[in-house]
């Protein structure tokens, strides 16, 4: 089910993701190429990146991110280059600014809250397990006794 | 001839038939829902027996329903406007069937049979509960049936008929023609609608104000077996991704996979925590409220998949129907339960102590990491519709967001898991268990140190779940081996055998974990690309191998064309195999799909993929040598077995008859 809608909207035009005919000749620039069109989205698929879709838009967008490697852009550069013309919407990996700081804290403030929760349960828990035996003592108690 | 005509004359109203079976079923499981509760409330037995006949009568009345829209299908019924749009005459019969549930109509349909079968398995193997309980339990259930049948029958008629009946389908979209896709969903479904049973459970305590080691003991089957049919469901839609959608990758953190992933994360905390409930009595309260919140988590994954919300806005914007039906439903039911047990939890007394150290309390920390890392995935889904609604941010949150901030939540867990799963009950202390687990943890850094040093200068990722990988299966295979007992080794072994099976589905579950860890991580720093222009007959070398494509053939299949490749791969002077990648149209969808040519192995899978026809001559080719595939979904079989394991463990097979005396006197496992 992952992504049919998706390959049902590209299915107009079937392209390849990444064409040995896009690819640049430099290694090392194709390679900075590759991993920055994993983190850049294609604007019309459904949660899917530039280097995986198979929309000619994608094609497009790879071949347009190799031209602004090869004129010389860093890597910052270039993914603003995207940005600017389609929006944060491009970026896979979302930018820790504003109201994303929610997103990117949710986990650990939960972390740290249900840590904090658990804790105090099982601490005022603990003061009234000092009677009994544990599993272990218990244990050990019947091997005394037995011998 | 007046036979034929009249059997034709059946068949075409076997689908009004079937269309009214649902409406009564509606009517029953109204019945259903209100009587035995009452009758639970005022203590009138003959109400309350009302619930396990009706459950009855709603599967056999949905069974028919769900037969004769499966007989359209075969039959190719093209009256039909659902048959008209997912099937085709010239389909293999396999699609065919699997077309009823590979659309939303159909798919709906099946969710609310299983719902009914899962109602009345508690109705028919729930003899040893309470009166009182099981009429409550039944009654929720049912009020669940009752939501899902007026859904169906008020947005999604699967019995829609078309006025003139086309003359063919539309045929099923070719990506779900494929064996793994045709029981992917079905097995989410088991997954999705089983985890009712638990929130079915908890909702009736709750209303009792009664949560005790019995309840745990009856909740913990129902809610292992939705755990284990969510495991089989995710990983054949993983496994799916892997070989259909062309270049291997295997989960996509898509909202639709997201939605099935969050209440399994719940459901494994839910796993943990019922027993210590079911030992300890403590975490009552707690537990109560993750079976809740799995069931929560169910519908709005039924929800996310079927509104499309998440895919676009607008879409939703544009059908709201059904979206908001489901959005009710989830309302309700959520809103409903969680109301309930904030008035109700507070009368569930915990019993059970225990220290700061001890396996109650590392099964606390199993279910906050579990939780939490399910909080991180729900954020992470919903934040792009919550930031474009509240904050006029149109933004995206992909791989790159979910590998950073639920990874570490994993991490955590497999480096905690092997000691807490050792700790004692009650009491127990961290040295006496690493004492017995520091050389494996020895082993599992040298493993991941000497990955480090083969692999020279790639990502850290790979030797780090190595050694994650196999401190977890080392663990757990420590741990089984302790729990044999002292003496010597055939003593040991032949007490190993006797165990009882909730300790082999421990061990088979913590095992597959680690494996599919380890494979998870191998498959992402290790795996070698290569897209090239292949020529005919001329070889060109991925990794050790080298790859050769020797021919080009067209080909017709059943209900596709077909461009197929061979490709012999050899390595070194050893002739490995010939591989044959396709690149297939289906006419009458107007698709292409590719489907890769893969040699599986367990060390590594070589994938090859076949493309365009190039102008200069050629073939576009994908090449991948991807390392230890088989283990991501190896693991995953692993854990469901896990799952059943536990299952058959006699403890709890007696708990569902606990109350006859027989049974009870059963010898117990392993004293």
């Amino acid at each position: 089910m992952i992504r049919l809608l998706l390959l049902l909207c590209t299915l107009a035009a079937p392209v390849w993701a990444v064409e040995p005919s896009e690819m640049l000749d430099d290694p090392v620039l194709e390679a900075r190429a590759r991993t920055l069109s994993e983190g850049l989205r294609c604007p019309i698929c459904r949660n899917e990146s530039i280097d995986e879709s198979h929309a000619s838009l994608s094609k497009d967008l790879r071949i347009i991110l190799r031209e602004r490697l090869v004129a010389g852009d860093t890597d910052a550069e270039a993914v603003d280059y995207m940005v600017q013309r389609y929006g944060e919407f491009i970026l896979l990996n979302p930018q820790v600014t504003g109201v994303n700081w929610l997103l990117w804290g949710a986990g650990p403030l939960m972390l740290l809250a249900a840590l904090g929760i658990g804790a105090t349960a099982i601490r005022k828990r603990g003061l009234a397990t000092q009677e009994g035996l544990s599993d272990d003592e218990e244990a050990r108690l019947k091997e005394i006794l037995r011998d | 001839m007046l036979f034929t005509l009249k059997l034709r004359y059946t068949f075409h109203m076997l689908n009004e038939l079937a269309h009214f079976a649902l409406i009564l079923a509606l009517g029953v499981a109204l019945i259903q829902m209100i009587l035995p509760m009452i009758g639970a409330a005022t203590g009138r037995r003959s109400w309350m027996a009302v619930a396990e006949p009706a459950a009855t009568t709603q599967v056999v009345l949905v069974s028919f329903s769900f037969g004769v829209l499966m007989w359209a299908f075969i039959q190719s019924d093209f009256s039909l406007a659902i048959v008209y749009n997912n099937s085709h005459t010239a389909k293999p019969l396999i699609y065919k069937i699997s077309g009823v549930w590979g659309n939303h109509e159909g798919s709906m349909l099946l969710w609310v049979y299983i719902l009914t079968i899962f109602g009345a398995s508690a109705a028919w193997f729930g003899g040893g509960l309470p009166e009182k309980l099981r009429a409550r339990v039944l009654s929720v259930q049912a009020s669940i049936s009752v939501a899902f049948y007026l859904f169906i029958l008020l947005t999604s008629n699967p019995f829609a008929r078309l006025a003139v009946p086309p003359l063919n389908g539309l045929d099923l979209n070719p990506l779900l023609q494929d064996p793994g896709l045709a029981f992917h969903p079905p097995f989410l479904y088991l997954g999705y609608v089983g985890l009712s049973m638990s929130f079915s459970f908890a909702v009736a305590a709750l209303i009792e104000g009664r949560v005790d080691a019995a309840w745990a003991r009856w909740v913990r089957p129902w809610t292992l077996a939705a755990w284990m049919f969510l495991t089989v469901g995710i990983a054949l839609g993983s496994w799916w991704a892997y070989y259909e959608l062309g270049w291997g990758g295997f989960w996509f953190w898509d909202p639709v996979e997201n939605a099935s992933f969050m209440p399994w994360l719940i459901a494994a905390a839910l796993l943990h925590s019922a027993i210590v409930v079911e030992k300890r009595e403590a975490l009552k309260s707690w537990t109560v409220l993750l079976a809740i919140l799995a069931f929560g988590f169910s519908l709005l994954g039924t929800f996310i998949v079927r509104s499309g919300v998440l895919t676009s806005v607008h879409a939703f914007a544009n059908d709201p129907e059904r979206g908001v039906f489901i959005l009710i439903i989830l309302g309700v039911f959520t809103g409903g339960a969680l109301t309930l047990y904030a008035a109700r939890a507070g009368a569930l007394e915990a019993k059970g102590i225990f220290g700061a150290v001890s396996r109650e309390s590392g099964l606390v920390l199993n279910n906050i990491l579990l939780a939490v890392s399910a909080f991180v995935v729900f954020v992470g889904t919903i934040w792009p519709l919550v930031a474009e609604l509240t904050f006029g941010r149109t933004l995206s949150v992909g791989p790159p967001f979910f590998d950073a901030a639920f990874t570490p939540f994993m991490v955590a867990l497999a480096l905690a898991l092997p000691l807490g799963s050792m700790l004692s009950w009650k009491r127990g202390t961290l040295g006496k268990v690493w004492s017995r687990l520091w050389p494996f943890a020895i082993l599992a850094l040298a493993l991941g140190c000497l990955a480090y040093a083969m692999q020279s200068g790639r990502s850290a990722l790979g030797p780090i779940g190595a050694a994650l990988g196999a401190w977890t299966v080392m663990g757990a295979l420590v741990d089984l081996w302790q729990r044999a007992g002292r003496g010597d080794i055939i003593g040991r072994l032949g007490r190993l055998t006797r165990l009882p099976g909730a300790d082999w589905g421990k061990a088979a579950a913590h095992i597959g974990l680690g494996i599919t860890v380890f494979g998870v991580a191998g498959i992402t720093a290790w795996q070698q690309e290569d897209i090239r222009v292949a020529n005919l007959n001329e070889r060109f070398d991925v990794g050790s191998y080298s790859f050769e494509l020797k021919d080009v053939s067209q080909i017709e299949g059943p209900n596709y064309l077909t461009t197929m490749g061979e490709v012999s791969v050899t390595q070194g002077v050893r002739d490995i195999t010939t591989l044959y990648p396709e690149k297939r149209f289906y006419p009458v969808a107007q698709m292409p799909t590719t489907e890769a040519a893969i040699l599986n192995g367990v060390l590594r899978d070589l994938y090859v993929v076949i493309g365009d026809a190039q102008s200069g001559g050629g073939y576009t080719m994908r090449v991948y040598i991807k390392p230890f595939a088989n283990w991501i979904w190896g693991g995953a079989m692993l854990m469901a077995l896990g799952g059943f394991l536990s299952l058959t463990d006699r403890r709890l097979r007696m708990a569902a008859g606990a109350a006859k005396p027989k049974v009870k006197a059963a010898k117990p496992v392993n004293a």
